[in-house]
């Protein structure tokens, strides 16, 4: 590992340098080095990498592809990397690229350890960085800068969705299964909270290690506990393995499951057949418009299935921030995430989004239940939106935020 | 209800034979590891991702060419058998001689390698596969539900298992198979084609990866780093049962995934860490481990 570890960070060492040389000539007029840099850091070859990895760059690429037009005579430059999950890799990925090879904007991926890691280095350094594939809801709280922008989901606005929802439809009594690190225990706290301000109680809960080899032991625990709802407060393949598991033990007939944090992917890998019923909470679904299936189908075209909503998002947020740079006029950091505060963003993403002060990017959220396997007209079609959840009620209200640049 | 350290009775059951399932999944591969070990001296790295291969051929069986789980369960392992034995006879079979170091770095760049190949095909999500339609279903024990694919996963591990010991322990082909680790220069003497026998070795042994892969498809999801986070595992229980030792490795892989499956009860948190604490004790108190004999 080390080695590997070593041989790429030498490789990209040497494209860094390369780059940066290749920018030293250009005159510096309204953009700095007269073209805009965009930085990608994501999880691009491990458990993550479905959900966004190289389809978030596609989707990148895509809006990049949109929006060139605008900016006649001026280069539009991506650069990306795979943080393996390691968030020493994350920031030190982001520093060189802010200087050596003048990334104007990182754009962050999956992860919220790598994620709060590059958005401190971002804020040193003055660029913006925008967020979308990570969940913690730390990024707009007590580890907010005035450089961060959170522009999918975090954990609050999943618990908000899933949870209420679920007590609404009469699961009042809940045990969580906990993916036993930062993201999990957070998912599990504010999903509680949620539970017990609708009227729920909580009777439990397990803590498995990430990527557990085996959930039928810990299943068994829920099941004794004699809850309604099992809350799977993890994610990617650990949500999965104790989906099939549940079903396996026949744990599906008097526990409902509600996934807290799912995917399109984790659908489309599990099948309608095991997960019909279930209720998540996501940011964006290929086909609840119009304008989404349009650009869907675009998507799917390039990469062979459909986009998750991260990547739906990874594709937004490059077009609100280089419409953000044209109204600008100018790249400087300060300048573009005053006009990103000040910008409506209205596009097949979201309907009336709005950055705040902490960084929150503001739109509404979709409970969705799985289509039984009868009800799916074609591939891809999974779920049927239930409801959607007005982006104030979804996410935490700026007056209870922890972020010191809220001004009460 | 009877109770142990505050938990029923059934349920401590229930968790045992949880624990045995998951044994079983690290007999078998232990097992192979094992067999590999003692006869090549090669730590064979590549093991976990030849695990996935199998489980991914089974996908690949039934998606592409239709043909069912059991037919797989048979297939899978003769064709990872077959691609390990293509390995040993282009690479492997060079490092013989040298440090035991140089096995491990091939076989480790082997497995970024086969899982690099096939994350790029088949992406991180995981694959489809559901339980065969003959042993969908569970069996109430009492104490607990079982699955009935669960009960069908211990069977067929300890089968092979002790199958494979039978056959190396008991037997001529055995033997030889022992004769040829020994001294390989003395029992070539006898007429005995050694390479050929190191060979076919190789070959049977990542073949039992494959049919463990062929067995998780169903109850686990499938997907090219699957063999990763288990071969981890996997070498903890071989050092604790005693490199290369063939019932070690069987009997420790039981054990090991009781241990595990009551420290889920007891310490969920430790789970993951419960085999490797175990592994620094052995090593401390055996440093050849339980079943392995001192050189």
């Amino acid at each position: 590992m080390k080695l590997e570890q070593k041989l790429s960070r030498i490789m990209t060492a040497f494209a860094a340098c390369a780059l940066a040389l290749g920018a030293s000539t250009a005159s510096a007029q309204k953009l700095s080095d007269d073209k805009i840099v965009i930085g990608f850091i994501t999880d691009m070859s491990s458990l993550y990498s479905d959900i966004d990895g190289a389809g978030g760059v596609e989707a990148i690429k895509m809006a990049i592809a949109d929006m060139e037009k605008q900016f006649a005579g001026k280069k539009i430059e991506l650069i990306y990397a795979d943080h393996q999950n390691k968030a020493d890799i994350a920031s030190s990925k982001v520093r060189e690229w802010i200087d050596q090879a003048g990334a104007d904007v990182i754009i962050g991926g999956t992860n919220s350890a790598t994620a709060l890691a590059s958005a401190k280095v971002a804020a040193e350094k003055k660029r913006p960085y925008i967020q979308i594939g990570a969940a913690t809801s730390r990024l707009t709280n007590e580890d907010c800068t005035p450089y961060t922008v959170h522009y999918a989901y975090d954990t609050i606005a999943l618990a908000n969705g899933t949870g209420a929802a679920v007590v609404k439809a009469g699961g009042k009594s809940w045990f969580f299964l906990t993916a036993d690190y930062a993201f999990g225990h957070s998912l599990e706290k504010d999903t509680a909270d949620v539970v017990k301000a609708n009227g729920g109680t909580v009777v439990g809960a397990v803590r498995h290690p990430l990527s557990a080899s085996d959930f039928s032991s810990f299943l068994l625990q829920a099941q004794s506990s004699k809850a309604q709802i099992l809350g799977l407060a993890n994610a990617g393949g650990d949500t999965i393995n104790s989906i099939k598991a549940a079903n396996e033990f026949g744990i599906t007939k008097n526990m409902k499951l509600a996934g807290l944090l799912m995917f399109i992917n984790d659908i489309h890998s599990l099948g309608l057949k095991t997960t019909q019923g279930m209720y998540l909470t996501d940011a964006w679904y290929w086909n609840q418009s119009p304008e989404a299936r349009a650009w869907g189908r675009r998507f799917f075209e390039k990469m062979k299935r459909m986009p998750s909503f991260i990547q739906a998002a990874d594709y937004s947020a490059v077009t609100q921030y280089l419409m953000a740079v044209k109204a600008a006029g100018t790249d400087d950091a300060d300048a573009v995430m005053a006009q990103l505060k000040k910008q409506k963003i209205n596009d097949f993403f979201a309907k009336g989004g709005v950055i705040r002060a902490d960084g929150r990017m503001v739109h509404d959220m979709y409970l969705m239940q799985v289509k039984k396997p009868e009800e799916s007209k074609e591939p891809w079609d999974y779920f049927n939106v239930v409801q959607t959840i007005p982006g104030d009620q979804a996410y935490l209200p700026l007056a209870q935020s922890r972020c010191p640049l809220v001004k009460k | 209800m009877t109770e142990l350290f505050g938990i029923p009775l059934p349920a401590l059951l229930g968790q045992l034979l949880l624990g045995l399932v998951n044994g079983s999944f690290y007999a078998t591969l232990s097992l192979g590891l094992a067999v590999i070990f003692g006869l090549l001296n090669v730590i064979n790295f590549a093991h976990g991702a030849l695990y996935m291969m199998g489980a991914m051929l089974a996908w690949i069986g039934l998606t592409y060419f239709g043909l069912n789980y059991w037919v797989m369960l048979v297939v899978a392992p003769l064709v990872v058998g077959a691609f390990g034995i293509v390995l040993e006879k282009l690479l492997l079979r060079h490092l013989y001689k040298l440090d035991h170091l140089y096995g491990l770095l091939l076989t480790f760049g082997l497995t970024l390698l086969i899982e690099g190949l096939f994350r790029s095909f088949y992406g991180v999500s995981g694959l489809q596969y559901s339980v065969p339609d003959q042993l969908q279903g569970a069996t109430n024990l009492g104490f607990m539900i079982l699955p009935n694919y669960r009960a069908w996963v211990v069977l067929a591990s300890l089968v092979v298992c002790f199958g494979t010991w039978y056959v190396i322990e008991r037997t001529r082909l055995g033997a030889l198979l022992r004769a040829g680790t020994e001294n390989p220069r003395l029992t070539q003497a006898f007429g005995v084609n050694v390479p050929l026998m190191v060979t076919l070795t190789y070959g049977f042994g990542v073949a039992l990866a494959g049919f463990a892969g062929v067995l998780a498809a169903p109850v686990l999801q499938v997907q090219p780093l699957m063999g990763s986070n288990l071969i981890i595992v996997v070498f903890a229980v071989v050092v604790i049962g005693g490199m290369g030792s063939i019932l070690g490795s069987i009997v420790t892989g039981l054990g090991l995934g009781v241990i595990e499956g009551f420290s889920r009860v007891f310490y969920p948190e430790a789970s993951a860490t419960v085999v490797f604490v175990i592994m620094a004790i052995v090593l401390l108190l055996r440093p050849a481990g339980l079943f392995g004999k001192e050189k």
